[in-house]
């Protein structure tokens, strides 16, 4: 591991006990009262999930077209990632919607495409799972047209009703709320970083381990 | 040569199938049985419900053409000639576009019983307008079958296949469902609109583009051990 993991996990740490002091003081919203403090989760783990998925598609494709195995340890633990804050971010969202639209699920061009993301994810670990030799390549080209799929959901939902509130409402929040989620971004950013090194450096010791096997047998 | 490969490689499924036919009646029993289990499930009174015939149609062109993907496949290494055909001095995509080919065509066939079939028991229009449903049904599956294609491909040394293959396919093609189940519902209105149409269907043609040229590119380094 390197140096800087065990400052960051230290960090990390911190800063997720801060956190909720920080939410608790903040001011109550007008209409939607306590539910609006789900907002300081939901945003945060959203954006997350959207950076695990670039994370994954990325290291993906380059994998697939002659990267090393780090780009595929890379992109298996990026997925593990996406699954969990995706998870999140699909739990906290209906608990807002439901008080904001009356609904728990709504089939907007947002949940949709972050559902069928999420069930990529999920279809990706299930292949590097099941699939045995060769789920590698397998779980890449899924990647790959998964990112590629992105802009078709988005298209093809968006022609139904779009309620979900859009990003321009982040920058008019006035600074009372602002700071709590601005921290509590940094704080899912940061623990994001620090689970996907410690998976990474599991695989590499996983890796490690095999090679040392199959030079024992070699002898 | 790039078009004389694929073609021969269509023709050699296409010549297999038709000596035994096993892939094309099974699909198409199996699309029969989907479509009138939803007629059992969903008609009451002999009253069909609204809009249900177009995301019928989809469903049991989805499951039937899960079903052949993974039969021709399963052919192929069955008879360990996918090896062969990989190590065939062919260019590897032309083998794609081969089997693409094969897997389309076998589609529509399914296809043309499917839709008089739901216009039967759905009472829906579904001739009403000929080119256009035609025209949607011939993107929308091709789209499905170009991802289908290169994952069934891919999947031909996996351990559990026939699980994986649906868990794989279904969230990359719901774009093109929800295109294909929309376009086929406005044609199915007692007024056309043919700005919504030609809005599904350009969204399916490019579809078809985006991912037919990524599987292209990418059957070469996934095809390779």
């Amino acid at each position: 591991m390197p140096k800087w993991f065990t400052l960051a996990a230290g960090v990390c740490a911190l800063m997720f006990a801060v956190a909720p002091i920080l939410i608790a003081r903040a001011p109550y919203e007008a209409e939607m009262g306590l539910v609006q403090k789900i907002f300081y989760y939901h945003l945060p783990s959203a954006i997350t999930f959207l950076v695990a998925a670039i994370v994954c598609g990325v290291a993906s494709v380059r994998y697939l077209f002659g990267g090393s195995a780090r780009q595929d340890r890379l992109a298996w633990a990026a997925a593990e990632l996406v699954v969990l804050f995706g998870l999140i971010t699909l739990v906290t969202g209906p608990l807002w919607a439901r008080k904001s639209w009356g609904v728990w699920w709504q089939w907007d061009v947002r949940l949709t495409a972050s559902l069928m993301g999420w069930m990529v994810a999920v279809a990706y670990l299930l292949v590097r799972k099941y699939g045995g030799p060769g789920s590698d390549k397998l779980g890449a080209g899924l990647a790959l047209f998964g990112m590629a799929n992105v802009p078709f959901i988005y298209i093809s939902v968006n022609y139904w009703r779009t309620i979900h509130p859009s990003t321009t409402v982040v920058p008019t929040l006035p600074v009372s709320m602002g700071v709590p989620l601005w921290f509590s971004l940094a704080s899912f950013i940061l623990l994001f970083v620090v689970l996907l090194r410690m998976r990474v450096h599991l695989e590499e010791q996983r890796a490690r381990v095999d090679q040392l096997y199959l030079s024992v047998d070699g002898n | 040569m790039f078009a004389r490969t694929a073609w021969l490689v269509a023709r050699k499924d296409l010549t297999v199938e038709v000596r035994s036919l096993e892939i094309a009646w099974t699909t198409l029993f199996f699309a029969v049985t989907v479509v009138l289990a939803f007629a059992l499930a969903l008609v009451r009174e002999g009253q069909p419900p609204e809009d249900g015939a177009a995301g019928i149609l989809w469903i049991a062109v989805t499951f039937a053409g899960t079903l052949a993907l993974g039969r021709t496949f399963e052919r192929e290494r069955q008879s360990e000639t996918l090896r062969a055909l990989l190590l065939a001095p062919a260019a590897r995509p032309a083998i794609y576009i081969g089997k693409l080919v094969g897997i389309v065509g076998l589609l529509f066939g399914v296809e043309l019983v499917l839709v008089p079939l739901i216009a039967l028991l759905f009472q829906e229009p579904m001739f009403a307008h000929p080119v256009w449903l035609a025209a949607i049904l011939v993107t929308g599956t091709t789209g499905f079958a170009a991802v289908g294609t290169l994952f069934a491909a891919m999947l031909v040394r996996a351990r559990s296949r026939d699980v994986l293959l649906p868990i794989l396919l279904y969230p990359i093609i719901f774009p093109v469902i929800i295109a294909g189940v929309r376009g086929t519902a406005t044609l199915l209105q007692p007024e056309l609109e043919l700005d919504l149409v030609r809005f599904w269907l350009l969204l399916l043609v490019t579809f078809d583009v985006v991912f037919i040229t990524l599987a292209l590119w990418t059957f070469e380094p996934l095809m390779t051990d």
